[in-house]
């Protein structure tokens, strides 16, 4: 493999780097307490609101760089307006859930047409959005904290103490479904790219470099292998984690690999090249938006499941974790460049350093203090290293 | 003999593949009006820039010889030091902003602190009194019509003191009168012992204020001519501008069948987007034939791309009026989407800003105007875009060492070769070329024009809109000229000649 090719490839690999040897680090710090299995699982429930964010952010961020303020605060909203549906109304949690789905969808909505048909700058759109929300909050729980109570939300959404996928296979010791899921997502992976690869040599395309390709697979299938063992050793699959996966994946599929997905990256690309191309470049903006405030939706049940409340005070900075993960994952501050996997790299990032140092016992202040550094080490090492390669 | 206020000595200035200026020498003297004159692209801009600063001591070689001292500029702002203002042409104006604003932008009255808005406009009233202009400079630039505007450039430039003032095309943008007036300000400024330089391409009016006028081209000087000693007709300056052999640095087209009317425009009329009353496009009329290159030549500003980019679905203007038939039949296209799918394709001067996305790979940039070809239910097929990308690379000649290369790694002429294999992808019927041979060698220049000729063989049209003439001479089987916004000629490729290109212009001009 030539000079270039391998600064290329490790120019792409960069985050994942350093996730490895920030893992290491940790492991080393704590003496292996990160690796234990409650840790593992921990670090999934914990940040799954982040992942879910994080995804919606980076829509935002790929149509050049604009961001979403009020995220924390629609959060909060959705979710306490679903916990008054749930436990002062009394409706079923299948009609609160599509309920609350289609608010955030709302708010989003609100806000993306201020931002994609008037133009107006999305910071103040969304500035706008972050205090008006956060104070409707307050004014639909009456400022007071509202327990949920319902169970079939709880289950589904992953809260309180039992929030796994339940065991039905069986097991004692380790959890067979955890166990069996891990195996059944790398024979899945091995067949859709081996498939893939397959099927280019019939058609005559251009193929790649196959080594590439299996330690591709390799490394892939022992994170997955790893990571469904420790959650195997504790209690199985949080519910929470099935959430976070899904809109991974959708999303992950959406921006790779459809036409629309690749529209947001031409828009921070390049957005008068992009409308001389015939794209509607104002409904580019008003989807990433719109989008937003659903995905908000979803984060807002995720929370008010794991903490089997509503209050008027969650939600708080959840937008800098989103937004923090999007950059650390390789999105770039001007829009067009940023990926699901490097996101959700970013976001598990974030989440180790912050429960390594957790574990570590460092002082509340310190953390923050180590957050915003590799926050902006990790902006800088990418700017860099790109302005390196032209 | 006069003294000699500035001489430019053996200046040589090359940019990346492209010398600009090839031992220019320039010699005005103190209290002259002395005019530089030459095509697009021949250096006048260039020598003024190295002159005033921007581009610095260092990046040229040769000498500034300026009141008798050699000056080593950094930037504009030691030039200005010493007396030496350029007004652009692009007028550098913020509409937005009074008058009193703009005349001491980055000159600020007042401590670094504290602007005193009381001597801003003190002084600014005082300025604008020397150019002419009775308005009140708290006036918004956006209230005054072009003409002011350009007087109030001139009186920013005398609050910085000029000695040495020089004009960029000052009155591309102007009318009969406010030319006239424009001119005549000169000729009292000169009896007030300032120097100054003009580029312009009104020859006309050259003549009349000018006491030299020094001719470049190619980046040389030809000659200079003086008032009253050598000929100052238009017909002498012209042959000194555009004298040239075309050599066989264009394919030839054999056997190519020129049909049907493909596209045409009637009347259309569009106003700028911003100052709506102006007319950017005036009352034009063109028509284009299947497996025909209709080429449109013009100076810059003569509307030729408003035009263009107007017709391309109103992506450009406003109160667009006029009609345009696509195969006979009158259309309305709303936006680009609408031109893509009524087979118009529009590629774009600039490519960097408006064309390509420079952050993204060549296969994505390829298939950009045309998804649906590539993909199904929106699902984008990956290997048969990066299949498309390879061929379209193969059939450019498109340099580059795999198709996932960004295309900002490119050079210039590579990225014009990925703009247009974007919209040969769009499978077009009418591909309008803007400037396609902009800043790209002589060997890739021949490439896209074989590209041009392959895609007339196969019954397109190409419209080509270009400054360069011989280009347009070299490729069109028709060619209009416009000037200011109206068409003020159409030529058949027997009958043109770059001499008969340019009185078109400077005739139209003169008519108003």
């Amino acid at each position: 493999m030539d000079k270039a090719k391998l600064k290329t490839g490790i120019q792409k690999y960069t985050m994942i780097i350093v996730l490895f040897l920030v893992t290491i680090f940790f492991t080393w710090g704590t003496q292996g307490k990160i690796l234990l299995p409650q840790n593992i699982t921990n670090l999934i429930s914990q940040n799954a609101y982040v992942f879910v964010l994080a995804t919606g952010m980076l829509l935002c961020i790929l149509t050049g760089g604009n961001i979403d303020l009020s995220v924390g605060s629609v959060v909060c909203f959705v979710g306490a307006v679903g916990g008054v549906m749930m436990e002062k109304m009394h409706l079923p949690v299948g009609i609160s859930v599509v309920l609350m789905l289609l608010l955030g969808a709302v708010i989003g909505a609100w806000q993306a047409f201020w931002i994609a048909f008037l133009r107006i700058p999305p910071f103040i759109v969304t500035l706008s959005g972050m205090l008006v929300f956060r104070g409707l909050s307050n004014v639909v729980l009456g400022g007071q904290t509202l327990p949920i109570k319902s169970e079939a939300f709880i289950k589904l959404f992953g809260g309180g103490a039992n929030c796994y996928v339940p065991d039905f296979l069986g097991g004692d010791g380790l959890n067979r479904v955890a166990l069996a899921v891990g195996v059944i997502a790398c024979v899945a992976y091995i067949f859709i790219t081996v498939r893939g690869h397959m099927n280019r040599v019939k058609k005559g395309y251009e193929t790649g470099n196959v080594g590439a390709m299996y330690a591709k697979i390799l490394v892939i299938c022992a994170v997955i292998l790893f990571v469904t063992m420790k959650l195997a050793q504790h209690k199985g699959i949080p519910t929470s984690l099935v959430w976070v996966l899904i809109v991974v994946l959708v999303y992950g599929y959406i921006t790779s690999k459809t036409t629309v997905g690749r529209y947001f990256y031409a828009v921070g690309g390049n957005e008068k090249a992009t409308k001389l191309s015939g794209i509607n470049t104002d409904m580019v903006y008003f989807i990433a938006y719109t989008n937003m405030g659903f995905l908000a939706a979803l984060a807002g049940m995720l929370t008010i499941a794991r903490l089997t409340s509503a209050q008027p005070t969650y939600g708080q900075n959840y937008e800098m974790d989103a937004i923090g993960s999007c950059f650390i994952g390789g999105a770039s501050a001007y829009g067009g460049v940023g990926t699901v996997p490097g996101v959700i790299v970013g976001a598990v990032l974030m989440g180790i350093i912050n429960q390594g140092m957790s574990i570590m016992g460092t002082d509340q202040n310190m953390q923050k203090v180590v957050k915003g550094l590799v926050l902006l080490a990790a902006v800088i090492f990418d700017v860099v290293s790109k302005k390196k390669s032209e | 003999m006069a003294k000699i206020l500035l001489e430019m000595k053996n200046i040589t200035k090359t940019f990346p593949g492209v010398k600009a200026l090839d031992n220019v020498n320039l010699k005005v003297e103190e209290g002259e009006i002395h005019a530089l004159v030459g095509e697009n692209g021949a250096g006048k801009s260039t020598l003024m820039n190295v002159l005033s600063g921007v581009y610095p001591y260092g990046t040229y070689t040769g000498d500034i010889i300026y009141n008798g001292e050699v000056c080593k500029f950094h930037d504009i702002k030691q030039s200005e030091g010493k007396g030496i203002v350029i007004i652009h042409q692009e007028l550098a104006l913020i509409p937005y902003m009074t008058i009193g604003e703009n005349l001491f932008l980055g000159n600020e009255r007042g401590k670094k602190a504290a602007i005193n808005w009381d001597e801003t406009y003190g002084m600014a009233d005082k300025y604008i009194r020397q150019v002419g202009l009775t308005e009140s400079s708290r006036t918004l630039i956006k209230d005054i019509g072009v003409g002011k505007q350009q007087l109030v450039e001139i009186a920013k430039a005398l609050a910085k003191n000029a000695k040495l003032l020089i004009l960029d095309e000052p009155t591309s943008s102007l009318n009969e009168q406010d030319s006239q007036a424009l001119l005549d300000l000169l000729l009292k400024f000169k009896r007030e012992g300032m120097t100054c330089i003009i580029i312009s391409h009104k020859l006309n009016e050259v003549s009349y204020v000018a006491d030299k006028i020094t001719v470049i081209r190619d980046g040389s000087t030809i000659e200079t001519l003086t008032k009253g000693v050598d000929d100052f007709s238009e017909d002498r300056i012209i042959r000194g501008m555009v004298g040239r052999e075309i050599a066989d640095r264009f394919p030839k087209r054999p056997g190519v069948k020129i049909g049907e009317v493909n596209m045409e425009v009637k009347n259309w009329t569009v106003h700028h987007p911003i100052y709506t009353e102006r007319k950017v496009v005036d009352n034009v009329s063109i028509k284009v034939r299947k497996g025909e290159v209709v080429g449109i030549s013009g100076l810059m500003g003569a509307g030729r791309t408003e035009l263009a980019k107007s017709i391309f679905g109103k992506s450009y203007g406003t109160n667009i009026s006029g009609q345009l038939f696509l195969d006979g039949k009158e259309v309305h296209l709303k936006n680009a989407r609408d031109a893509i799918h009524h087979k118009l394709a529009y590629v774009t001067e600039d490519r960097k800003g408006d064309g390509l996305i420079l952050s993204n790979p060549i296969k994505t940039n390829t298939t950009l105007a045309n998804l649906e070809a590539v993909s199904e239910k929106g699902i984008i097929d990956k290997d048969k875009e990066y299949a498309v990308a390879v061929e379209y690379k193969e059939k450019l000649k498109t340099k580059c060492p795999t198709v996932e290369q960004n295309v900002g790694n490119l050079s210039g002429g590579n990225q014009q070769k990925v703009l247009l294999a974007k919209w040969m992808f769009a499978d077009p019927d009418v591909l309008i070329l803007d400037e396609p041979t902009r800043g790209i060698d002589v060997g890739a220049k021949y490439e896209i024009y074989c590209i041009i000729n392959d895609l007339v063989a196969a019954g397109k049209s190409v419209i080509m809109i270009s400054s360069e003439l011989p280009e347009v001479l070299g490729m069109s089987d028709r060619i209009y000229v416009m000037n200011e916004g109206r068409i003020a000629g159409e030529l058949s490729a027997q009958e043109a000649s770059q001499e008969k290109i340019m009185s078109c212009i400077l005739r139209s001009s003169d008519r108003k």
